[in-house]
Order: C-alpha cells, then structure tokens, then sequence
C-alpha cells in the first residue's frame, strides 16, 4: 500500500485518494474555436510516459481537496506533491531515506565446481560396490514408528515441557508428544519418519526439516477444525489434534469454520522480523531508546537459531525480558511476516489460537493480519539450508543437518539412530558432533571439499570418520533409509555403502531474503558463500545476520545491533547498548558450490512437486534459458513451500546444464506471501453483514415494521415494495401505484443526495455546470436540471432550488451524490479556483418525504395549517417554509410522477413523527406507503429517465428527448462543445423511445434487443436498440418499456421484433410519455 | 425557517443502539467506553483562510479557526474541527445551531462565507477508555499513538468502510469523538460492537 502525501494533511494510505488522470491538461479557453479533432485530443488523448508524470489526486476520504503528484510511472513512487494551482516543482521535495549500500559483484567467471562435477560423474560410475559397512538399522524399516515408547527422546534437554503431555492421533494411530512439540518434532520421538507420499511420483517422503522450509511433511489436520496442507514442522503440537499425511492435495472443510479471524493496524519507528540472535540485538539496542519497536517472530519463543543449537538460551531469556517490560516496544510471538510492499507497508499473521486446540477462547480471534506501517525495517530472518541433487535424495531418513540438530536440542528427539552426514560447508560438523555426542551413531562425515579443514579434525577427535572429496551417489530403503552409497566426487575410487536411518545433508545455506525481493531490494551472488545475498533497496531496510549472509553468530549479534541503532538514530532517538552474550571464535573453511552429485537413481530438487534434475534437463533441451521459464515448465519452486529448500538449487542446476554462472542466472521473483496464509485470515471480520456497509434513512426502522422489502441502491437500503398478506411483488406494485394516480401514497425518498451551493458566484458555477439555465430561476422557485459529462453524454440529473440569490440547494440521484460533489470540487478547485463558491454536502441532514397523488393536496392541507396549499398560492416548482404536523418543513412542489405531488424535507430527527402524522392523517384517504418499484412505473408511464438505467455513459440528453433541457443562450457549460461533434448529430443516434407489445400481456425482459424484421437473418443479426426498463401498468392496463433505439423518433409508430427466448414479439415504437401527455394530472 | 418548537421528541440516529453500547462500557469494566453524544450543533464553515472574514469569525465564536491541518481548537463548549484549508466543522451543545450560524455569518458579513447547518448529517460517537486505540486499529490506518495522534488532534479518515471525522480529545484517556454520517452510523455501530468482542 503506497503513502501518498496529501500536501494538506501528510502521508495517508492510497485507498484515500482519487486518480484524476494527467495534470495540467487545462480546460479550453474557448471550446467553440476548437475543431473537432481538437476537442477530441482534449477530450481523449493523456500522455502515457515510462518515468516521472505529473498528474491530479484528491484527497477524497480526507480533506477533499485536489492537488498534484508527480508520480514515477514505472516504479509507483511519488516523487513530490504540490497544491492544485501552483507549478510543478523541478526537483523533488524530499528524497526518500536509501537502504544500505554494497557494491555489486563484479565477477562472473564460472565457478570451479561445474568442472568437478562433470568429472565425477566419470568417476563415481566406475567404482565397484562394496559391502554395507556398520550395523544394521535400529528401526524396522517401515518408517512409521514402533510404538510409542519415546525411546528417541533424550533423557534431558530441549524446550519441551515434560509435565505436560499430550495425546494426538496421526493416519489413524495415537501417540504422546509433550507441551513444546510441533507434529513433527512428537512423529520423530515416536519413530515415525515418513509423513507424507509424494504428488505426482508416489514416493514415500520424510520429514525433511524442522521449520517453515518443509517440503515433504505437509500434513492435513482433521481435528479440532480440518486445514489442509500445513506442513508438520509449524504445527504446534496440542492435545486432542488429529492430523493425517497427505499424498499431495489437502482438502478444505466442508462446514464454515467458526473462528474468528480480524485485523489491526500498527505503526512503528522499527520493526524487525526475526527474533533470532540479529534479531533481538536489533530490538535489545532500540528498546530502551524509546522508540516504537515491534519485534515479530513465527515462533512460540524468541531465540532462532540459538533454540535450536541450544546455545546462549539464557541472553535470550533476559533480552526476552527486558523487552516484553518495555513500554514501547511489543514483541509478536508466533506472527509470520508474509508480504513486504511499498513505503515500509508489511503484513504479518499472528497465530493467536491455534495452539490451544479445543480450548481456544471463542471471543479471541484465531488469526490475526496486522498491517505495519514502520518507519524502518530489519529484516534479520535467517538462512535456509539447501540440499544437495544425488541419486534417490528423497527417501524417508533423509534430512536437512542443522534440522536435525535442532530436533536434538530443541525438541530433545533423535531423528535416526545410525547417521551418515553429507555437507559442502562446516555446519553440518556441529550437528554430527552433538548428535553423537547424545548417542546417534555417525558412520561418516561425507565433505565435496577435499580440504575440509579444522572441524574435520575435530569429528576426527570425536571418533568419526570423514571422507574428504567424497559425496553421496544414492541412497536405499522404501519407507525408510537404510543405506546410503559413497563414493569419491573427483576422480575415481572406492564406492562405498553404510547402514544408516538417516541422512543428513547440508548443501550450504540461502539467506531468507523473501520480504527484501517483495521489498524492492536486488539481490548479489557472494561467489565465497555461494548464495544470493541482500544488495541494495530503496526502502528504508536493513538486513542483518544470516539474512544478510553473515552466517556466524559474533557477526550476526553486531549487525543486528548496528542496523537497530541505525534506525533509531534516524528517527532521532539515542539507542541503547544491548548486552551481548560472549561468542567464542569458530574455525572456519570456505563453502565448496556443489548442486547436484551425478548419478542415474532420480536426482530430486523440488521434492514437493517430484521435480528432478532430468526435468530441468528436459526444460534447457527445450531452449528454455531463464529460471523462470524452467520453473514454468517444470513447476519446480511452485509448490506451497515456494522451493524455499529447492530453489537456489534448481537456479545452479540450470545454471550447469546451460553451462552459465548462477550469478548471471538469478533466481525467480519472490512474491508475498512468504507463507502460505488462509482465506479467512485474509477476509477478517470483512465477511457476511460486515463484508459492505448498508445506509439505512431515519425511516428505515418503519419500513421494516411494516414489511417492506429493500432494493439496494448504491449502499442504501431503499424500500422496494410493500406486500400485504399474501401479495405478490405484481399485485403489490399495481395497488401501490393505483394509490399514487388515484388517491394518494408517500414514500421515502431521503437518499436522494442535496448539496447546499452557496457563494456570490453560485448561479454562474451552477449555469457553467447544468446543461440548462439556472442564473434565472428565481428565488422560491425549483428548476429540473440535466449534468453531463465533457463528452456531452449525460452524468447526473435532479432539482435544483433557489433557496436565496446566492444559495441553492441541489439534488442529486442517490447513487451519485458523492460522484457529484466530488465533480463540482474538482472543477472549483482545479478550473475555476476564482469563482466564489462553495459546495457542502447536506444528503443527510435532511429527511425527505414524497407525498403524491390527487389527494396529496388535503392531506398536506390538513397537517400544515399555515401552508396556503392552492394552485395560485403554491403552484408547481416551487418551494415553501412552513410546518408539517408541527414540525418545521420545506416543501417542494415537485413531482416524478406526473401527479399532483410534493416533497416535504425536515430534519431526520423529526422524520418518525413526520412520517406517522402524514399515514394517520392520509388514513381517509387510503394513503398507501409505495416503494422504488412503483416510483419507476410512475416514472415511466410519463418518460422520465433514470440516470444510470436509461442511460449508459453513451447518451446525451437530445438522445433522451431533453434537447429543451440544453440551453442555447449560455456560451459555453460542461458538454456543449460536445454536441457540435459529428457523432453527436448523427441520425441514427439511439433515442429514448417507448415500446408497446402487441399483446398487452406480454412482458419484455430488460435488456432485450431490437430487430427490424419478423425473421432473424442469418448472423450477425443488425441491432436497433435495446430495452432500458420494462415494467407493468395498472394505469395503461397493460405492459409497456423503454428502450434506446436508433433514430428512434423517427420510427414512432414502426413495427419491430424483439427477440425473447425463441420467439420474435411484435413491438410498436411509441412516443416515451404513455401517459397524461397533456400533463393535466399535475396540479391535482 | 420558521422558528416552531418541534411537536416530538427528537430521535437520534442512534437511539436504539444505546442499550449495546451500554453493555460494552459494562462488561468491559471500563476498557472501553462507547455512547452515542446525539444532538451535538454542526456548523460548516467554508471561507478563505487569509480573508477578513476568518479573523473576525474567531472572536465571534470565542476561539481562532485552526489553520493547522488536522487540528482542533476549543474553548467552552465550541470546538472547530479543521477540515480542509477552507473548511471547517464547528461542533457545539445541542440546540445551539442556529445560534453558531447565525454568529458566524453575521461576523463573515458581506465577504463570500458558506455556512450551513449540518447537524443532522453526522452524528458523534464516543470512543474512550483504555482500549480505545486498539478497538479503532482495528479499522483506522492512522497512526493514533499520542506521539502521533495526541490531544488537539483530528482527521478526516476511513474507519472500517465508512469515512469518519475522528477528533482526539483533550486527554489521552478521554478517548476520541467520531463523527459519522448518520446513514452510515447504524453500521459502524455494529462495527465497533464487533470489533470490541475480544474486549468484552
């Protein structure tokens, strides 16, 4: 959501502001001087430019004034504002504050590792088998567990609260788990690897990692509320859940979920997604600057990656601490930052009850979006680690290192009993080390880099094996490992096979820089870490820690601090020195590249849509040279886990098969969300009743009560008709308008839209604006008038009352009153800033009631006593103050029916009371309450359009027989220049004409079309025209519609045929007043 | 307009909605405090800042025009409520409309002023207690922190679907005045009664 900065009241949301095309486009000196063509280029023709464009807003929901914008049309930002009248800067107002800077990566030479790759593929397929080296698999083999003994839960440790157990179910079986599990973490200490079958290939797939990267264990909770495809690794583990593994789709629940989902907004100087280590050195420097800080994070606890190497747990108890006790700072735990958009706008979803099944309060929302406007942004979100393509890379066993680390320290589980390790980077020595050291036996350490440096030393010490230069080439086991091969990745050498459960692979690590592409921010290959890293945004973000690349821990803690004290600074507070823990120094060795392993078993790099490396060969032999042409082809990346594990693998794979750089190749565009996030989530409380406002009038209440059903108009709830007992919508309708012609009957009629035009220069804005004269109408007196567009084509039409020579009071139809006013503020602001004139919306202040028909005239009489209510006293078109039934009152003398009638306008404060003394005093009368139904026959018998029904954008008022309507006297008002267009004089204009069926009975669906003769000719058929409103009459005795049709006044008394269903109707073309064209019905 | 004393009680655009926001008051116990303020004079003011009629209006009603955008003046019981740089609402007690007109346009005299009596166009919500920011977060995209939205404060905004007029009152804890077109007030009313559910 843009800021756009209202010159007048400052940055406001996008959704406040009306577009109002090209600026500086004035509007002709001289219309009439203008040749067609001319007009035509002002009419029609805007500049389209690529770049800085100068054009009009208004501040509609807010201070409703016009002004300028110079917009950059190809990246949306509004490079400066200025106040309607004034010229447009040369340069802009303010720059925007700039992300932080690093150069670009220059190199691009191809990366050693395309050429090792090629060469082990030689090498790994030479070597001969050799037996299966240490002992066979604890577990059975099936991959789904042996019973829930918990024997794979350490003795100690982990973040579980151990008091609290929980019972769930998944496919059918009950198992414990503990306060603190997810679905995943509970499947794992109960031995149940597998977790899901894969889509397309039907492959048994395991639980992969241990966070919102899982591609294969995307489970469907069936119970408390069924939800499809989450993936187990987020799923909060409480007692009673039923979850079942899915082999592919998940399905949505068939009944209406009944939790409440809502939305806030929420302003800040800094907020900072991540509560990792950066992420809360960001948050622990700004805390205590007094700076509004929001510290969001998708876990239960703060902590990152620290809760998973159970490192430093007691800094982020006491950075936890203090933070929650800050008083401007508020942490969202359990909250996913999913979308990151324009001016530091970013969504998050906070999981509020989720955890707590059955038990969650009903009055709390379950979701939670909060839109966060901040003034600056750290994005301290993480690193994902990648795999690896080798041969059967996908079976039940295999998992990610780090993941498998953090089930150990976080959830005290043991993935696996027997391990061997696959890595291109030292991280995965640290999770070897603990896992051994907690009783999982390590076959060997498998390192691409033939060098592996100081942390091999140490597995060393542990009494692991390493194999330096060696990878992975393939894998055995069906529902679960039980053997993985090796073999050299140079050269050649021995294969060879270990007995293992589990595999763990780190491929290296990709920055989690999702919200920093959504954010606008370009992304550099880092040739040393062998990923895309953050470059440079023009929001004001900063990003830090393994977000940011800096995958250590002592690096990660200063670059969190740095970029909270940096946006605090910028916001002109003193930030605080964060206590840091104390981080002792690491042995490191540089990442080797490697993407895939050779091999011929399917290499798997999307496992969540069965995507291979084959596929992406099969996807470059089709000439296809961009990532995001591969992923089209092969959906690879396209799953509900967005290839956040298979991403920068598939973009290296393709990068080898096309024999290009990675760095050249880039990777596709991250689009929001981050996660995927529910419809209900979305939609909030925006739903049922809520989902668009209703207007009801001060009367509605009365119109309820006696059994009024509504049309919606607009947003207005209007009454439609008044049944009795047992009526139809027909019979209504009929009654209501014999009442109206032949006795009399009221309605509501307060939605019309009244606006108070005041100013010594009222009557010539209003002459500038009508098509008719107004500057003559005199004071006490009420004139009809007609509103069009430049284009000539009518907008708008109602009345307009002389109220006093320099005030009168509009009316507009009641779905364009705000269309309308917002039409003259444009003109006075934009055109005419000169005029003296000021327009003020009153549709609300007033309450109106129509009272029509011949008795109208007594029953008015005998409610307004001081009212001189003949003829001569208060004659047709005009307006008079008196009191109605004791309530002060102007009455209008105007009629939309052709009948003797009058609108009587009084504060809606009085309107009940009004409304009851005109139905108690009409009561001998008969006097009936009628709705919009029966007001458009009325209207129609006697032809009076309605805007918006009869009338499309396309029709001037001569089109609609109002030519009287267009004064001729006046030299210029909006739309005259128009009526001298050639298309504007054609003959065969579509007129406003009558239809009557020659059978009266029979009724002409709005919409039908019009043809000339009695049998279709072959296609296409010539349209004349078509029906605009069609309706029955009690006063004709007979159906009878309006239609537009061309040179329809010239075919009055012509048969035409009007299409319905598979029959031609006989129609004759009438005249538009059917009836009391004389207009002797009007004075009573 | 004639000047006859109305026959019947004036009904409020709210009036049946009293009992629920009542309720939510209660059972809040005191978080938030909702009631409709019905009645309340509304004269709008169009003129020319920079025009004598602007300085003497002010004497006129007791207290300047603010001619600082999004910002209230108030003294007794008139408050000017900015609305645009020639626009202004002036908010006073029940019944003394007329009044405020009649003042301000004997004081605008022959220079070119629009006022007019827009007291039934919207009508006034209270929206106070502790709880108020984040029942309106709910629905308002405006920073309504007191850094940001503090005393002497106002906007007009969008709140849930529906534009509004909000004004912060004098202190922090007295809440927030939101003005509401009437046709729309039933709704927003259900609005808030809504939003308010987790606070009740």
């Amino acid at each position: 959501m843009l800021l756009i900065p209202c010159p007048w009241c400052g940055p406001r949301d996008e959704t406040e502001f009306h577009y109002g095309g090209q600026a500086h486009v004035p509007y002709p000196e001289d219309p009439a001087s203008l040749t067609d063509e001319e007009w035509a280029r002002y009419l029609f023709f805007r500049d389209n430019p690529k770049g800085p464009f100068a054009e009009r807003w208004s501040h509609a929901a807010g201070c409703r004034r016009w002004f300028n914008a110079v917009r950059d049309t190809s990246t949306n930002e509004i490079l400066t504002v200025y106040r309607a009248g004034e010229p447009r800067p040369t340069a802009p107002l303010s720059a925007r504050p700039a992300g932080p800077s690093r150069p670009t990566s220059a190199l691009s030479a191809r990366p050693a590792f395309e050429d090792e790759a090629v060469q082990a593929e030689a090498g790994s397929g030479g070597a001969a088998p050799s037996g299966v080296e240490g002992a066979a698999p604890l577990q059975d083999g099936t991959g789904r567990g042996g019973g829930g003994d918990h024997t794979l839960r350490t003795p100690t440790g982990g973040r579980i609260d151990r008091t609290t157990p929980l019972t769930f179910t998944f496919d059918g079986t009950d198992y414990q788990g503990y306060q603190g599990d997810t679905l995943a973490s509970a499947l794992l200490a109960n031995g149940v690897v597998q977790a899901a079958t894969s889509i397309k290939l039907g492959r048994p797939r395991g639980i992969f990692s241990a966070g919102v990267e899982e591609p294969n264990a995307v489970v469907q909770i069936e119970a408390p509320f069924p939800e499809p495809m989450l993936p187990a690794t987020t799923v909060e583990l409480h007692d009673g859940l039923v979850a079942t593994s899915l082999p592919g789709q998940g399905r949505l629940a068939t009944t209406p979920d009944p939790a409440r989902y809502d939305a806030v907004h929420a302003h800040c100087d800094l907020l900072v997604v991540g509560a990792g280590p950066a992420g809360l050195a960001a948050a622990a420097a700004a805390a205590s600057s007094g700076a509004r800080v929001i510290l969001a994070d998708d876990q239960p606890e703060p902590g990152g990656s620290l809760l998973g190497t159970g490192e430093h747990l007691d800094w982020v108890a006491a950075t936890r601490t203090r933070l929650e006790a800050a008083p401007e700072v508020r942490v969202l735990p359990r909250t996913t930052v999913f979308g990151h958009y324009d001016d530091n706008h970013l969504l998050a979803v906070e999981r509020r009850t989720n955890h707590l099944g059955a038990d969650a309060p009903p009055n709390v929302s379950r979701e939670r979006v909060w839109r966060i406007r901040a003034r600056h942004v750290v994005l301290a979100t993480g690193a994902h680690e990648r795999s690896v393509a080798f041969g059967d890379n996908d079976r039940p066993g295999v998992m990610l290192a780090t993941s498998a680390r953090t089930y150990l320290h976080r959830y005290a589980v043991l993935p696996g009993r027997q391990a061997v390790v696959l890595t291109t980077n030292d991280s995965a020595y640290a999770a070897a080390l603990d896992l051994a050291a907690a009783g999982v036996g390590i076959a060997a350490i498998v390192d691409t880099r033939p060098e592996p440096g100081q942390w091999a030393e140490r597995a060393r010490s542990a009494g692991i094996e390493v194999l330096p230069g060696h990878a992975v080439t393939g894998t055995a086991g069906r529902e679960r490992l039980t053997a993985v091969t090796v073999a050299p990745y140079e050269g050649t050498g021995t294969q060879r096979e270990f007995a293992a459960d589990l595999l763990l692979v780190s491929g290296g690590w990709n920055p989690v820089a999702h919200l920093f592409s959504q954010a606008g921010g370009k992304l550099r290959y880092d040739e040393v870490l062998g990923t895309f890293v953050p470059d440079s945004c023009r929001q004001a973000v900063a990003v830090a820690g393994a977000a940011n690349g800096a995958f250590d821990l002592a690096t990660a803690l200063v670059e969190g601090t740095k970029a909270g004290t940096r946006a605090v600074e910028a916001e002109g507070y003193t930030a605080g020195t964060p206590a840091l823990p104390a981080v002792a120094p690491q042995p490191y060795t540089p990442p080797m590249q490697v993407f895939s392993v050779p091999g011929e078993a399917p290499r798997f790099v999307d496992l969540q849509r069965d995507v291979t490396v084959d596929d992406l060969a099969r996807a470059t032999g089709a000439g296809l040279r961009s990532v995001e042409h591969t992923k089209r082809y092969t959906t690879a990346g396209t799953a509900n886990d967005q290839g956040r594990t298979g991403g920068v693998l598939a973009s290296g794979v393709v990068a080898e098969l096309l024999g290009v750089d990675v760095s050249a190749l880039g990777l596709p565009t991250f689009r929001p969300p981050y996660t995927p996030v529910s419809f209900a989530a979305l939609a909030g409380r925006d739903r049922g009743a809520m989902l668009d406002p209703i207007r009801t009038t001060a009367l509605h209440d009365w119109h309820v009560g006696h059994g009024a059903l509504f049309e919606n108009v607009g947003q207005w709830k209007r009454p439609w008709y008044y049944p009795l007992d047992g009526e139809d919508m027909e019979s209504a309708v009929l009654r209501e308008c014999r009442a109206a012609r032949e006795g009399v009957a009221f309605m509501d009629a307060s939605t019309l839209g009244k606006i108070d035009v005041q100013g010594p220069d009222a009557a010539l804005f209003l002459d500038r604006l009508y098509t008719n004269m107004m500057s003559n109408l005199k004071v006490g007196m009420i004139r009809y008038g007609v509103m069009c567009r430049l284009d000539g084509m009518v907008f708008d039409d109602g009345t307009v009352i002389r109220l006093a020579p320099d005030r009168f009071l509009v009316t507009t139809t009641t779905g364009n009153a705000a269309a309308v006013l917002d039409w003259m503020e444009e003109w006075l602001q934009t055109e005419w800033p000169d005029l003296r004139v000021h327009c003020t919306s009153v549709t609300e202040h007033w309450a109106t009631v129509a009272l029509v028909g011949p008795q109208s005239r007594a029953v008015l009489g005998s409610l307004a006593p001081a009212l001189a209510v003949s003829n001569e006293d208060f004659p047709f078109m005009a307006w008079r103050e008196t009191t109605v039934a004791g309530i002060d009152a102007r009455v209008c003398r105007i009629s939309f029916s052709g009948e003797l009638a009058y609108e009587i306008n009084v504060s809606p404060w009085q309107a009940v009371p009004l409304w009851e003394a005109l139905y108690e005093a009409g009561a001998p009368y008969g006097i009936t309450p009628y709705g919009t139904e029966t007001m458009h026959v009325l209207r129609a018998e006697k032809g009076y359009p309605i805007v918006g029904q009869d009338t499309d954008g396309t029709v001037t008022p001569q089109d609609l027989g109002m030519g009287w309507a267009v004064s001729k006297k006046k030299p210029d008002f909006i739309g005259k220049r128009s009526y001298a267009r050639a298309d504007s004089v054609r003959p065969d204009r579509k007129h406003l004409v009558a239809l009557l069926t020659d059978d009266p009975a029979v009724f002409l669906p709005e919409g039908t079309h019009l043809v000339a003769d009695s049998e279709l000719p072959a296609p296409p058929v010539p349209m004349l025209g078509h029906v605009t409103s069609s309706y029955r009459s009690a006063a004709l005795g007979r159906t009878f519609a309006l239609a537009l049709v061309k040179g329809g006044r010239d075919r009055i008394g012509e048969r035409l045929y009007a299409p319905v269903g598979d029959r031609l109707l006989p129609v004759t073309v009438a005249g538009p007043v059917l009836y009391d064209p004389e207009g002797a019905r009007r004075d009573g | 307009m004639a000047d006859t004393a109305p026959t019947a009680r004036p009904r409020s655009p709210l009036a049946d909605a009293a009992p629920r926001l009542a309720a939510v008051t209660r059972s809040s116990k005191g978080a938030l405090r909702l009631a409709e303020l019905p009645f309340l004079a509304q004269v709008n003011v169009r003129l020319d800042a920079k025009s004598p009629a602007a300085d003497a209006v002010g004497p006129a009603l007791g207290l300047p025009l603010p001619l600082e955008p999004d910002t209230v003046v108030h003294a007794g019981e008139v408050t000017a409520v900015w609305l645009g740089p020639d626009e202004w609402l002036v908010v006073g007690r029940p019944g003394t409309e007329r009044d405020l007109e009649r003042r301000i346009r004997t004081a605008a005299g022959d220079e070119p002023a629009a006022v007019t009596d827009v007291s039934a166009q919207r009508t006034t919500l209270l929206v106070g207690g502790p709880r108020a920011r984040d029942l309106l977060a709910h629905g308002c995209a405006l920073d309504l922190h007191p850094r940001a939205f503090g005393p002497g404060r106002c906007a007009q905004t969008t709140l849930a679907r529906t534009q509004v007029v909000l004004v912060a009152r004098d202190e922090t804890r007295a809440g927030f005045w939101v003005l509401v077109r009437s046709s729309f007030a039933g709704y927003l009313v259900d609005w808030l009664l809504d939003a308010a559910v987790e606070h009740v």
